[in-house]
């Protein structure tokens, strides 16, 4: 059975050259990059072209990069970290209701703390307004963050409009661009962001490689205390062979991106229309137009997501969902429900992410396996059945 | 994550399906947690002559389902209210911690389609089947925690120890005292 991988959100697959990259460091080349002899300095000097191909990712300098463990990890830092850099001025914090959990539960370990926060609505497309983020801002409002893409209904956030609304009232604006850093083009300049979040494993980078922009001169306090390692905003040896893996797939990431786009983004259009013609009560989730060229979801209705995914998992293709019972806490999509829809539809989420190499045959075999799973499944669900019933009274 | 036996009967559910004109039947669950299950059953001379089930969930519910349906083919009405959720999980080779929830359902569902049948014969008035109530909490599990709540009245996690509270807009469950739902963002009386 050939395997499908159509689930990029959860991990991207290693490119072979960021793989050889990296080898030398897992290797031979074992040096601390602060130590001063020359098994030091040559790890030094990777980790400093590293940073260079980073920056150049998004338009930064090499000194505005952090690098992190995880996209986690660089959110947990940008929303904690800028929190405490900032606290002199205020304490409240305005946030988008489809920030991905890592940034919600750092806003919600500071509120214990005696921050306040205020959650901004997303439309039914899952886009935030920026009127509505400019309505959310107080005098006390000392940082904003909202997501520059959504890994789980794909829409492209209006973060330079956000960006322009905070830098009018001067205060740090944050983007999570994890979902989408390596995919669409990013310039923290011209979008005026302050910091940024991205990690190296949604981009055919390792995993455990991440990093936090911050702008020159934004005051950001660290999470992790320890020596002098990236300019002491977070200590701690340096993940040299992760640090290397990532600099390699942003530079791979800087010169393919159109053309990994272009390639993409047709199997993903062919998906979000063909799908809901072959399948009846299918929801396109997300926005059409502003939306990553490898994304494609949908609600399926009267039907749960856990199910599908062990069917198509059954058929070798690997997807994901944002359903409660896929999810460990047992609850829905925050996304979804965030964007208006009821509980029984966003139970039947379901998401396509596709990686480089995705094929037109993939995309079919995929638009065959489908309907009969979902009229199986269907077949036993009380809630469809109930359907059927009203609309034959 | 699953054990063959679950896959097996989350890939061929056994007895799915609707009796029209069922003896009893039971419902339990809403789609807030994920999980709806319906009950179906036939009785013959104080035994389940026939069983069938609707399941809208994950594939744990699926399995659970069916095999609550196979083990209660054929027994007593006093058998099959002494099947419990322990059984259930037993019998189909253990499931997840986060997943026990579900076979709490599926015998909840068979003795609420059991008392049903047995309201009914008493003459008392037939309960209506309840629709699908989107704002119970019913069979929901701690947000934080994962551990399964039992009942719709618990409002306090005993592994956490903090009290909770439903939202009125989307149903879902939320620390007390916090500003806005943790799942649709609602702002909550909790905080100003």
């Amino acid at each position: 059975m050939t395997r499908i991988y159509l689930d990029r959100i959860a991990a991207t697959p290693l490119r072979p050259e960021v793989l050889e990259a990296m080898r030398p460091f897992l290797g031979e080349s074992f040096g601390n990059p602060q130590s001063l002899h020359a098994a030091g300095r040559e790890a030094l000097a990777a980790v400093d072209a590293a940073r260079e191909e980073v920056a150049a990712l998004i338009g930064a300098t090499a000194g505005e990069i952090t690098f992190t463990a995880s996209g986690s990890e660089a959110n947990n830092l940008a929303v904690k970290g800028l929190a405490a850099g900032q606290q002199a001025r205020g304490r409240h914090i305005v946030v988008s209701a489809i920030e991905h959990t890592s940034v919600l539960n750092s806003v919600k370990a500071l509120e214990r703390g005696g921050f306040t926060a205020t959650l901004v609505p997303v439309d039914r497309n899952g886009r935030a307004d920026p009127g509505r983020v400019e309505q959310a801002l107080t005098k006390e409002t000392i940082l904003v963050s909202v997501m520059t893409a959504n890994s789980e209904v794909g829409t492209i956030q209006p973060v330079a409009e956000i960006a322009a609304v905070c830098r009018g009232r001067k205060i740090p604006f944050h983007t999570d661009a994890v979902a989408a850093a390596g995919s669409v083009p990013i310039d923290v300049k011209a979008l005026g962001v302050d910091a940024l979040s991205l990690a190296g494993d949604q981009f055919y980078g390792p995993k455990g490689s991440a990093a936090l922009f911050v702008r020159k001169g934004v005051r950001l306090l660290p999470l992790i205390d320890g020596g002098i390692q990236e300019g002491g905003r977070r200590g701690g040896t340096e993940n040299v062979p992760a640090i290397v893996g990532l600099g390699r797939a942003a530079a791979l990431a800087r010169a393919e991106m159109a053309s990994r786009a272009a390639a993409l983004a047709p199997l993903r259009d062919r998906l979000l229309d063909e799908l809901p013609r072959r399948i009846e009560h299918v929801l396109v989730t997300g926005s059409r137009t502003d939306r990553l060229p490898h994304q494609a979801s949908f609600c399926i209705e009267f039907v749960e997501g856990e199910g599908m995914l062990l069917f198509l998992d059954m058929k070798g293709i690997a997807a994901s969902s944002g359903s409660a019972c896929t999810s460990k806490a047992l609850k829905a999509s925050h996304v979804l429900l965030a964007m208006g829809l009821d509980h029984a539809t966003a139970q039947g989420s379901l998401v396509f992410s596709l990686i480089d190499g995705t094929t037109a045959a993939a995309i079919d075999v995929l638009l065959e396996a489908l309907p009969p799973i979902v009229e199986r499944l269907r077949a036993m669900s009380p809630l469809y059945t109930q359907y059927l019933k009203e609309r034959g009274s | 994550m699953y054990s063959d036996k679950v896959m097996d009967h989350f890939a061929n559910p056994r007895n799915v399906g609707v009796i029209p004109d069922a003896d009893g039947v039971g419902q339990v669950g809403n789609p807030v947690c994920g999980d709806m299950m319906t009950f179906y059953i036939k009785v013959r001379d104080g035994r389940l002559a026939d069983v069938k089930f609707q399941t809208f969930g994950c594939g744990a519910a699926i399995a659970v389902s069916s095999m609550v349906s196979e083990m209660a083919k054929g027994k007593t009405l006093d058998e099959a209210m002494a099947i419990t959720n322990d059984l259930v999980a037993e019998e189909l080779g253990g499931l997840p911690k986060n997943k026990m929830h579900c076979s709490n359902l599926g015998a909840d569902a068979l003795h609420e389609a059991i008392k049903d049948y047995r309201a009914k014969k008493a003459g008392a008035a037939a309960k209506p089947v309840p629709a699908a109530d989107l704002h119970a909490s019913e069979g929901c599990a701690c947000p934080y925690c994962e551990t399964a709540l039992e009942d719709e009245e618990q409002t306090f996690c005993k592994a956490c120890r903090i009290e909770l509270e439903e939202c009125p807009a989307c149903g879902g469950i939320t620390k007390k005292g916090e500003a806005a739902c943790l799942h649709c963002g609602r702002p909550l009386g909790g905080k100003a």
